[in-house]
């Protein structure tokens, strides 16, 4: 190899300036120009775009878009849209899927791209800022017009899509409740019975029955049970309880079947609203209970909340029970090599149960240049004709009450008493979904905070500062 | 001088003369060069001149998208102050890079030397570089899963070891350098490429004479490849360290800135305070910040190694 020599390289000499200018004008001249370019830039900068939503058209033809998240629901709500197409031959409807994480930041990017789809599911934690934004279209107008019976659906799911200013947003398509779900074999080794599961009780003092079958089903490496002397709680080879993770402003799956057998609520209004009670003693204990679970080796510690799924950790026979959303009714019957059962939550102290009931919705984008063909698809989802084969294709329950029947047949299929769910709602001890505006702002406070709590970086009495963090949102 | 130079423009295929740069053919020869940038130059015009521009005056307003922004002043810096947010995922991206730089660098110099003093088989430099070939979603993903506490195959061998399942990716204090050591597996293959390429330049016949004079490879490394390797590893550095700082798939597929805000980190809390609050004004304050904060470095770090200058004479 021959050494390399540095050569001076060839510098390019700039070309000369023309002379006889005088130098001060010219660089006056440059300061007006910069100036200039700057005041340009900055107009430029301020000024080029356009704020505000469009107010899109009313056409009712035409092709529209329609996005969906849930991809185990996608077969059924195509066959609708090809018996829509058949009733409305001069309306296209285009389906497109995309998983949870990546759904809302394509609509967020949609929303401000003006490119969003004229009709999307939506979700009661979001659609409170679309609709502050006016970035949704209110339809009372409509059910109005049309007469759509809004009492035909199941109680309580219409509610949650009245909105923040008193509009209605949408027409429920589903719901969803909490149950537990536990592992049969795992219960019977226990001597546990699938009736004693039924009728767990629950308080935050010494958490009842509830925590004594946990602490029964909690087995460490050497097969010692939880509630047995010399059980190693640092070599759990089972844990009684799952966790999904801290729960964050809702604990839906994760504490709220407890909080609100306590009398407690989230906040001073059942949706939107401005106080919240995160520093309320019962919410507190509760927590205190809850977390006192880790310390006690009978749930995983947060840490562990990190990697796979609780069905995961239930099929690797890592958890005996879980609570979870009905939506993984499909996911939990479909595990193998385990059998699964399905049970209530916990009588807590009010002498009920509790479970958190929630709906999604079809919303209609304001800007959409076809909301008159995208209402008729919201009501043609909403409707028995797309809710029957909803109902039928077993995956989820239907918000439409005359499709109940269909819905249960279909989904005792899975082997799964759904009972646990539907009981709830028959017995009007289901609480709607809190709601809130500022959700965005609400959730990172509430979800730092109670990450912190559970994770024992700091007590449950931190949670009242988060409190006034979060209350201070609403009177910026 | 319009009328000079077409007078004076020489032939293409006169002589070579057209091709010295202060001939008169520079402006043709300039106007090929622009060519040949253009496409780069649009690119950074529109994707990240522009941009910049648009964030730096962003920086000053309230503007959530929807609305026209409110021009606030220095408000929202004044808020950064304040935030302990912000503070802590400061901390948090410098541990980052702290742990992922270092180690890369040292792994990737190591691999660099091997690839370059024992062995120059191409099949060893193609392995060395697969993981850069992965996506990082996809690494991120894959080690997500395998370093799981309950159920991932790196705690069942551990367990067979008699360790107790470590939560990777869960627990506050590993979070950070379990995603900084995630990124330096799949990087320092590339980074040791770079290096390698670097340590090719420099001259056989140095090590020669250091083999002469009987000094041992370690001596060698110590007083030949690394002086000479500087600028190689300058340039490298200031790429590594500037991306490190950029740091986001990765958090973002695994622990999304959790548990609490231990992997948090500032590029994270950026797209946080953006797409999922919508506060474009405040997070374009907290980019800017970010991009004082890489300039300086990069600058800091060009200076200190002298990179524009070579020790090989």
């Amino acid at each position: 190899m021959s050494r390399r020599r540095r050569t001076a390289a060839p510098v390019p000499t700039p070309v000369p300036a023309p002379t006889g200018e005088v130098l001060p004008m010219r660089s006056s001249r440059r300061i007006a120009r910069t100036v200039a370019a700057f005041a340009g830039v900055t107009v430029l900068l301020s000024g080029c775009a356009s704020y505000g939503v469009d107010p899109g058209g009313d056409a009712d033809s035409g092709e529209i878009t329609y996005w969906m998240w849930e991809a185990a629901q996608l077969p059924a709500y195509q066959q609708c849209a090809e018996d829509f197409h058949r009733v409305n031959p001069d309306v296209d409807v285009k389906i497109e899927q995309f998983g949870w994480d990546d759904y809302w930041n394509k609509l967020f990017t949609g929303f401000v791209a003006n490119s969003a789809p004229d009709v999307f599911v939506d979700h009661t934690s979001r659609y409170g800022e679309f609709a502050a934004r006016g970035l949704i279209e209110p339809i009372d107008d409509r059910v109005a017009a049309d007469g759509v019976d809004v009492d035909a659906y199941v109680k309580g799911t219409t509610d949650l899509w009245i909105g923040p200013d008193g509009k209605r947003y949408g027409l429920p398509k589903d719901f969803d409740t909490i149950g537990v779900y536990y592992n049969k074999t795992m219960a019977a080794e226990a001597g546990v019975t699938e009736e004693a599961l039924k009728n767990l009780t629950w308080n935050p003092d010494d958490g009842g029955t509830y925590e004594k079958t946990i602490a029964h089903l909690t087995v460490d490496a050497n097969g010692v049970r939880g509630d047995e002397p010399g059980f190693d709680k640092s070599k759990v080879a089972t844990y009684g309880l799952g966790i999904n993770s801290s729960g964050g402003p809702n604990g839906q799956t994760e504490w709220s079947y407890l909080t609100q057998t306590t009398g407690w609520t989230y906040m001073n209004a059942k949706a939107w609203g401005t106080e919240f009670n995160y520093d309320d003693p019962r919410f507190q204990a509760t927590i205190t209970w809850w977390r006192g679970l880790i310390d006690k080796g009978y749930m995983p510690p947060l840490s562990f909340t990190e990697g796979g799924s609780q069905d995961q950790q239930m099929q690797a026979g890592k958890y005996a029970m879980v609570t979870e959303g009905s939506w993984t009714l499909a996911t939990f019957a479909g595990l193998e090599g385990v059998e699964i059962g399905l049970a209530p939550t916990p009588i807590g102290p009010s002498g009920q149960r509790a479970a958190m009931q929630n709906s999604l919705a079809d919303s209609i984008y304001t800007s959409s240049p076809r909301k008159g063909a995208a209402w008729k698809w919201v009501k043609y989802l909403a409707s028995a004709d797309c809710q029957d084969i909803v109902a039928a294709s077993g995956v989820v329950m239907p918000a439409l009450q005359s499709t109940t029947e269909t819905s249960k047949a279909a989904l005792a299929k899975t082997g799964l008493d759904i009972t646990a769910y539907t009981d709830q709602i028959d017995a009007g001890t289901t609480f709607p979904f809190p709601a809130v505006l500022n959700s965005a702002e609400v959730n990172a406070t509430m979800t730092s905070a109670m990450d912190n709590v559970m994770a024992f970086q700091a007590e449950p009495s931190s949670l009242t500062a988060a409190n006034e963090k979060v209350d201070a949102l609403f009177t910026r | 001088m319009a009328t000079t130079s077409r007078v004076a423009r020489p032939r293409l295929s006169s002589t070579g003369d057209a091709l010295r740069p202060d001939s008169n053919g520079s402006t043709r020869e300039r106007l090929t060069a622009l060519a040949f940038i253009a496409p780069a130059l649009l690119g950074f015009g529109v994707f990240y001149f522009w941009p910049t521009l648009r964030g730096i005056w962003f920086s000053f307003t309230e503007y959530d998208v929807f609305n026209a922004p409110v021009f606030v002043g220095l408000d929202n810096y004044r808020a950064l102050f304040q935030d302990a947010t912000f503070g802590n995922a400061m901390l948090v991206t410098v541990e980052y890079v702290a742990i992922n730089i270092v180690s890369q660098t040292v792994l990737a110099l190591l691999i660099a030397v091997l690839l370059h003093r024992v062995t120059r088989s191409v099949f060893v430099r193609s392995v060395v570089v697969m993981p850069y070939l992965v996506a990082n979603v996809v690494v991120a993903l894959l080690f997500y899963w395998m370093l799981d506490a309950q159920i991932g195959i790196t705690n069942q061998f551990l367990g067979w070891l008699g360790v107790d399942p470590i939560a990777f990716f869960g627990d506050q204090n590993l979070a950070i350098p379990t995603i900084a050591l995630v990124n330096t597996w799949r990087h320092v293959g590339y980074t040791a490429l770079l290096l390698f390429a670097g340590m090719v330049m420099i001259p056989h016949d140095v090590y020669e004479a250091g083999r002469v004079d009987g000094a041992s490879e370690w001596k060698m490394f110590w007083t030949i490849t690394l002086p000479l390797l500087r600028p190689v590893l300058a340039l490298v550095l200031v790429i590594t360290v500037v991306g490190s700082f950029q740091a986001f798939d990765t958090v973002a597929v695994t622990t999304s800135g959790g548990p609490g805000d231990a992997s948090r980190v500032i590029q994270y809390y950026i797209f946080d305070l953006a797409f999922q609050r919508l506060q474009f004004g405040y997070a374009s304050a907290v980019s800017v910040v970010l991009f004082v904060i890489l300039a300086v470095v990069a600058l800091v770090q060009l200076k200190l190694m002298r990179a524009g200058e070579s020790d090989v004479a």
